[in-house]
């Protein structure tokens, strides 16, 4: 268990509040500049000690991405640009730490920006979160009154400006370059990579993205050294998370914990226990929406870390961790995750924008027990021909979820379906037509 | 991808009042000079704020005048996403949360009353006409579920009795405030024993 002095957000709940002077006196702010003079390379490298991992959900390595920004500016400017665009079902520790920690992210984009060569910032926050982007604005106003921002930045010699940017409630510009996009004044719509943002960016700039967790966390590692951060959790999963405990527990909270925590003590300490007890527990989602779900015989024994996760199949994404008990209809819950994805493609690529609605009508059909045996390969196709094929990470974060639901829940679901498909009369239908449209007509 | 339907009657003038106009000066500035259109979005936004909380297509050619852009690329911005309204929606606007983490702590019951108390239909104006409700995706408050938005605000840790009361004092325009409706700090775990067998919202 994460011991109280090595906690990095000591006000998530706002019991110390946020004001600047607040935050002072919890050390943020504290010897910046001089962190600042050790130069680029003492801070890239000190990142990269911490093996710090990028905590937006793909787990990038942040010292290794800020060292591909070029090392000279050339003749475009770079860029830094912050995604708090944070819309994965079951995650919400981002608005915490833009209401009540923003002097750790805003101190955070001063750091980082040095580093990559930046000397404007945009953070992309999500439309819904205007109260918080407020709250951000604000914080970011007393930060220019001490003169930690804006010209000669805390006495850095550096200059730097921050600004905010609105979302409007597209998930999809949570992908990095869809967020790029959108910052651009288009539809929030994937680039293909390579060119890869540190090179080819925003407005064509050099730019580098980061979650708005990863880049909180860099003030304090830089102060009390990448060592120390790397001491806590595991190698190569080291420092702390925020945890977002949602679902059936009987106290759902955001909390602070090591890397590489068991589930199970995760959820009993701070959660206050799966709702009917531990034995009640069908499945536990352990890192947003995307992430495929971990039946209860997994969850009594798995950690919390990024490789753990991935030898079962699983990840640690944005670690949104949503606890369904057996109280629940597994498959109603996963065909209800399927219908956000739905909605939420942007309908660029084929397979995405199509099997996403394929999946989901499959699985509604299951829940309401109209489904065949055929539909189970149906389904199970549908997602291996999304898997890969689509510009941009959506499609797996789609396809996973549902392939997570096949292969724990496969008997669940076959227990639903029947051998005789709804439509008994042959119909002269092309290929590919869309089964269920035709269902009420001929059934 | 979601479905928006343009409203049928439309305004024929839209411009920005003067103090919109002023902040819309202010917003370019955070752009490069030559990636004016980058203001699209947060000018749509005022353009919404301003026009009862909906966009007209003549705001949208308006905007499109002002950034040097053609009027499609607005129109697709509007279009794409879903927190621009093109229809009127009521004067306290409620988006129910009711995806997965929201669902199985009962956001279908709150579904359920916005149709009793609202209106039968997702986007349709109630009677008195000051509400309307629909169904949204996400709005990351998942360890608070299940949870509204009214407008800005975020009404959190609800259950029927709540809802129920939020709603009703929406319908009187008497609205009460937003936070959570447990009581707790936040999202502090609650300081409680863990009572196992016990029902949720």
């Amino acid at each position: 268990m994460l011991k109280e002095e090595n906690k990095i957000f000591k006000n998530l709940y706002n019991d110390l509040g946020w004001e600047i002077d607040n935050a002072i006196k919890r050390d943020d702010w504290k010897d910046t500049r001089n962190i600042i003079s050790k130069g680029r390379e003492w801070i890239i490298n000190e990142v990269k000690t911490s093996e710090l991992r990028g905590r937006g959900g793909a787990g990038f390595s942040t010292g290794l991405k800020w060292s591909f920004a070029p090392k000279k500016v050339g003749s475009r400017p770079h860029y830094l640009v912050i995604n708090a665009d944070e819309s994965e079902p079951g995650t919400c520790k981002d608005r915490d730490i833009l209401r009540f920690e923003p002097q750790k992210l805003i101190e955070g984009c001063l750091i980082a920006g040095y580093a990559v060569n930046a000397h404007i910032c945009y953070i992309y926050i999500r439309g819904e979160y205007l109260n918080e982007g407020k709250r951000l604005q604000n914080a970011i106003d007393q930060a220019y009154k001490k003169n930690f921002l804006g010209k000669n930045a805390c006495g850095s010699g550096w200059d730097f400006d921050i600004h905010i940017h609105y979302g409007a409630g597209a998930y999809i510009c949570g992908e990095e370059t869809a967020l790029l996009e959108s910052i651009e004044g288009n539809k929030g719509q994937p680039r293909l990579k390579p060119p890869f943002p540190a090179l080819v960016g925003l407005y064509g700039c050099p730019t580098i993205v980061n979650n708005v967790e990863t880049i909180a966390v860099v003030p304090t590692i830089l102060r009390r050294g990448g060592k120390w951060f790397a001491s806590i959790g595991k190698p190569k999963n080291t420092g702390t998370k925020i945890f977002c405990i949602s679902g059936n527990v009987n106290s759902p909270c955001n909390v602070e914990e090591e890397m590489g925590i068991p589930l199970k003590e995760l959820i009993e300490k701070h959660a206050g226990g799966v709702i009917g007890g531990w034995d009640n527990l069908q499945a536990v989602i352990p890192g947003g929406s995307s992430m495929p779900l971990l039946p209860k015989k997994i969850c009594d024994t798995i950690t919390m870390d990024f490789d753990k996760l991935i030898e079962h199949k699983s990840g640690l994404g944005t670690a949104g961790i949503v606890v369904i008990n057996k109280d629940q209809d597994i498959v109603a819950c996963m065909a209800r995750i399927a219908r956000f994805y739905k909605h939420e493609s942007c309908g660029q690529c084929t397979p995405c924008r199509e099997g996403a609605g394929w999946m989901w009508r499959i699985l509604d059909r299951v829940v309401k027990r109209k489904a065949t045996f055929s539909d189970i390969d149906l389904l199970s196709d549908v997602t291996k021909q999304i898997e890969g094929h689509t510009i941009c990470a959506f499609g797996e974060g789609s396809a996973w979820p549902v392939q997570g639901l096949l292969r724990h829940f496969r008997k669940e679901i076959e227990s639903r379906c029947r051998d005789e498909p709804l439509i008994k009369k042959k119909t002269n239908n092309p290929y590919l037509v869309d089964q269920h449209l035709l269902e009420s007509k001929n059934a | 991808m979601s479905l928006k339907k343009v409203h049928d009657q439309q305004p024929k003038e839209f411009e920005f009042s003067k103090e919109n106009f002023e902040k819309a000066e202010e917003i370019l500035k955070r752009y490069p000079k030559k990636n004016k259109k980058s203001a699209v979005m947060p000018f749509l936004y005022l353009a919404q704020k301003q026009n009862d909380n909906w966009i007209p297509l003549a705001a949208m050619k308006y905007i499109a005048n002002l950034l040097s852009m053609p009027y499609i690329s607005v129109y697709e911005v509007a279009t794409f996403y879903t927190m621009y309204n093109l229809a009127p929606v009521g004067k306290h606007f409620v988006q129910v949360c009711t995806t997965t983490p929201c669902l199985i702590r009962g956001a279908d019951k709150i579904v359920k009353l916005c149709k009793e108390k609202i209106s039968p239909n997702e986007n349709q104006i109630s009677n008195k006409g000051n509400c309307s409700w629909i169904e949204v995706e996400c709005l990351g408050a998942c360890v608070s579920a299940p949870m509204i938005q009214v407008n800005d605000d975020y009404y959190e840790d609800l259950d029927e009795k709540s809802a129920k009361e939020i709603l009703e004092s929406l319908i009187k325009d008497k609205p009460l405030k937003p936070g959570s409706y447990k009581g707790r700090k936040n999202t502090a775990p609650e300081k409680k024993q863990p009572i196992n067998k016990e029902n949720h919202a």
